[in-house]
């Protein structure tokens, strides 16, 4: 384990990349990093593409990660995995979550949206791992489809080689008391599977 | 341990409440919003959305006069409306400490443009602070406020989107508040007609050369020595990114922008081989280092334009030769990705009436908020968009300029309070025959659905009397203002129609609630999968709720609709247009979860 990472995350408006975004954060201040994080939220709630950056180290100055600087990227969507992929450094950890939501060019006009084969070949190419999780699926299995980003969360922890205390005692803190067993199973879920393709 | 992930503007919060701000006051504007939400959470301060940033810098000025610590906050281009507010109050001084915060916004996140509020520092005369992260952001607010008693000023301060709205970890500290200054009748210090005015210019002028002594010391203006063969001058997040840039280099960090320290620039200056400014937007210091007859180097380099980033600042280092390393680029063929802008939110009120105007083919002058949208694809409805209040003022105008009467002013409740008034006033009185639709949305949807006069909701989620629109309207000398309910797209087309057609100024009420605040009557509608044919009519309101169905209409080859039951949030618009009745629709809800979804 290190204290010093860069992470991209990556939704659509209303898929709770910056709450997901915050824990990252949290985690690492805990754990006695420096740690900037940044965002541009404004116009997101109306669909709009949300990315934020987060950055851990012994002092960071730049709260924005550079492009082939990212060491972790969590994409929660699979368009969205293709348009912030040269954030990722060669040899980096993509975490990329099967799910599409469709932009409203490609219903009104004839923008294509890629099929999930050639994201997951382009990625592949790109990334020196790629972790393919079906989060929303297993959040709805689970009974919430909101808690698809602990499942993420819990893979990411995994990856990074970390306890699951460090992570959890964030998500307990952040996510709402009533949903926060919910979370801990999502975590767990992410955090054991074997999801490298 | 006392430290917490903060971002910039909750830092801007908390510094304001450890400085002992007693009043506080903002419009919302992205990036700035998030400053006067989170002050609201402290009790102590008395706080409010004021309806322009010009009215609620002169509540601060108001109360710092009567001597209480005062802020006022907006983004970039309210500053521009706060301006002539600004401009007497550098001349009047305060009595208690008065600071603006002006939230600019590089890269246009969320505005009609990427002014550079520096230069309203030196324009009007009073001095500038801007932080680089959080803690900085924090502990500028108590310095800013020190300056201002001290010497007798309002004082800016400046952020930017990314030191607004990236979080950093800021050590916190107590409320410590300042014995109240009594306030003093002095007309020839607070009265501006121009016989006391002119007396207070040259006031003015001394005080900028005493903030030109301190900025000497302040401790904010940071000189950093390394390497001496590159000196570099920066503030702000240019600052952050030029370290990462440029590790070793020799850095003096500006954190006072204005007046600036002309013996330690010119002290940094002789230490190093090559001095460059990295500065975001306009090349304000490096013009003033050079009028002070220092060499500097800056947008000979560096982009004029947009917002900068690690990568930005690499790139044209590289380019210039100063770093050996380019940015790296990760080339695969990813081809042209579908774009995801913003779009009006499923079931949102405005869709109606954008369609509706396109379909009567009128010129729309539109304005500042989410129905700014109604410009995006497929809708395609608006001409023009400017500035708050803009839409009615160059209807006006439009129809004076020889435009034949079908042009129409499209404006929000919110902004109608803001800056809409005074426009409409002068279209009755010069009688110029326009059309306003206001369209009520019953919030300020666009930053975050906040309040406004219209809706009665204040910034601590009060309910108070709402400001009637049409009241309003009438007073001034509408005679027959028509209330309507958009989602009725039949009666709104002839409500409108009709309003056009009477040649005279005239005001549509169009009633759109933000699904944000109000529920639609129905439940999710759905494609009748066999009676849809593909002939895309609902593909073309730009709903975010429908799209191509992997099913396709054999007889046409193309694809049919579905809706996403999830994102469908029951207006029925779709239904509406479709014209082959392939679309079901959704039951109506039982009346409890009909109630509005703010109190």
């Amino acid at each position: 384990m290190t204290l010093t990472a860069n992470f991209l995350l990556a939704g659509v408006g209303g898929q709770g990349t910056l709450l997901a975004s915050d824990i990252v954060a949290d985690v690492g201040m805990h754990l006695g990093a420096d740690v900037k994080k940044s965002e541009v939220h404004g116009m997101s709630q109306r669909g709009g593409a949300v990315t934020s950056h987060v950055r851990w180290g012994e002092t960071v100055s730049s709260p924005l990660c550079e492009k082939g600087a990212v060491d972790y990227f969590v994409a929660q969507e699979m368009l969205e995995a293709l348009r912030w992929m040269e954030f990722l450094k060669p040899g980096g950890t993509l975490l990329l979550s099967v799910q599409q939501i469709i932009p409203t060019s490609t219903v009104y006009g004839n923008d294509l949206y890629p099929a999930d084969e050639r994201v997951i070949s382009l990625v592949k190419q790109a990334a020196g791992k790629v972790l393919l999780i079906d989060a929303k699926k297993i959040a709805e299995e689970l009974g919430n489809a909101r808690v698809a980003n602990s499942v993420l969360l819990g893979a990411l922890s995994a990856q990074m080689e970390m306890t699951a205390e460090a992570w959890l005692e964030v998500i307990v803190a952040r996510v709402p008391q009533k949903h926060v067993e919910l979370n801990r199973k999502a975590f767990f879920v992410g955090r054991e599977g074997n999801w490298l393709i | 341990m006392n430290k917490k992930l903060l971002s910039g503007n909750e830092a801007l919060a908390r510094g304001a409440w450890e400085a002992g701000v007693e009043v506080a006051a903002a419009y919302p504007g992205t990036p700035s919003t998030e400053i006067l939400e989170n002050v609201a959470r402290y009790k102590e301060i008395y706080s409010e959305w004021s309806t322009n940033e010009k009215v609620a810098l002169d509540v601060a000025i108001g109360a710092a006069y009567s001597g209480k610590r005062s802020m006022a906050t907006m983004k970039h281009v309210g500053l521009n409306v706060a301006s002539e507010s600004l401009f007497y109050a550098s001349y009047t001084g305060i009595n208690a400490g008065l600071v603006i915060v002006t939230a600019d916004d590089p890269g246009l996140h969320s505005s009609q443009n990427e002014q550079d509020n520096r230069h309203y520092a030196k324009f009007a005369k009073v001095p500038m602070l801007e932080p680089s992260d959080s803690q900085e952001a924090k502990e500028m607010v108590g310095a800013c406020f020190e300056l201002s008693e001290k010497f007798d000023t309002p004082v800016l301060l400046r952020t930017t989107t990314r030191t607004s709205h990236a979080k950093s970890i800021v050590d916190l500290g107590e409320r410590k508040v300042s014995p109240k200054r009594a306030y003093e009748k002095n007309p020839p210090k607070y009265v501006m007609i121009p016989g006391y005015a002119k007396r207070r210019h040259p006031i003015v002028e001394e005080r900028l050369i005493k903030l030109a002594e301190y900025a000497e010391t302040c401790s904010f203006n940071k000189m950093e020595m390394g390497d001496t063969s590159l000196g570099i001058v920066a503030t702000g997040p240019s600052y952050q990114y030029a370290k990462e840039v440029f590790p070793n280099a020799s850095f003096l960090k500006l954190g006072m922008v204005w007046p600036l320290p002309k013996k330690l620039i010119a002290d940094f200056a002789s230490k190093v081989k090559r001095l460059i400014v990295i500065e975001e937007l306009d090349p304000f210091f490096e013009e003033n280092i050079r009028i002070m007859g220092i060499p500097a180097e800056g947008k000979n380099i560096f982009p004029l334009v947009d917002e900068f980033s690690p990568e930005v600042v690499r790139k044209s280092a590289h380019a210039a030769g100063l770093v050996d390393a380019p940015p790296i680029e990760r080339a695969f063929d990813k081809g042209v990705l579908p774009m995801r802008p913003p779009v009006l939110c499923a079931g949102c009120g405005h869709r109606d009436v954008f369609w509706v105007l396109r379909k009567l083919k009128v010129t729309v002058n539109s304005d500042i908020g989410c129905y700014a949208l109604g410009v995006m694809p497929p809708l395609t409805a608006t001409d023009t968009i400017g500035a708050m209040g803009a839409s009615i003022g160059v209807a006006a105008g439009m129809r004076r300029g020889g435009l034949d009467g079908s042009n129409v002013a499209v404006i929000g409740d919110s902004t109608f309070f803001h800056a809409g008034m005074p426009a409409l006033a002068n279209a009755i009185y010069n009688q110029t025959p326009i059309t306003t639709i206001v369209v009520d949305n019953r919030t300020t949807g666009m930053t975050g659905h906040q309040g406004n006069p219209a809706s009665g909701m204040t910034l601590h989620r009060d309910l108070h009397a709402e400001v009637d629109i049409a009241q309003v309207v009438r007073g001034m000398g509408i005679e027959e203002v028509v209330t309507v309910e958009s989602r009725d797209l039949d009666e709104f087309e002839s409500v409108v129609k009709k309003a056009i057609k009477s040649n005279k100024p005239a005001v549509v009420i169009a009633k759109t609630p933000c699904v944000f605040v109000t529920s639609h009557p129905r439940e999710t509608y759905k494609i009748v999968e066999e009676d849809c044919n593909g002939c895309t009519m609902c593909f073309r309101i730009g709903c975010p709720a429908i799209s191509k169905s992997e099913v396709m209409d054999e007889q046409h080859n193309r694809p049919k609709a579905v809706i996403d039951p999830v994102a469908c949030v029951g207006c029925g618009l779709c239904y509406d247009v479709c014209a082959r009745q392939a679309i079901l629709e959704g039951a109506l809800k039982q009346e409890a979860s009909l109630v509005s979804h703010v109190s």
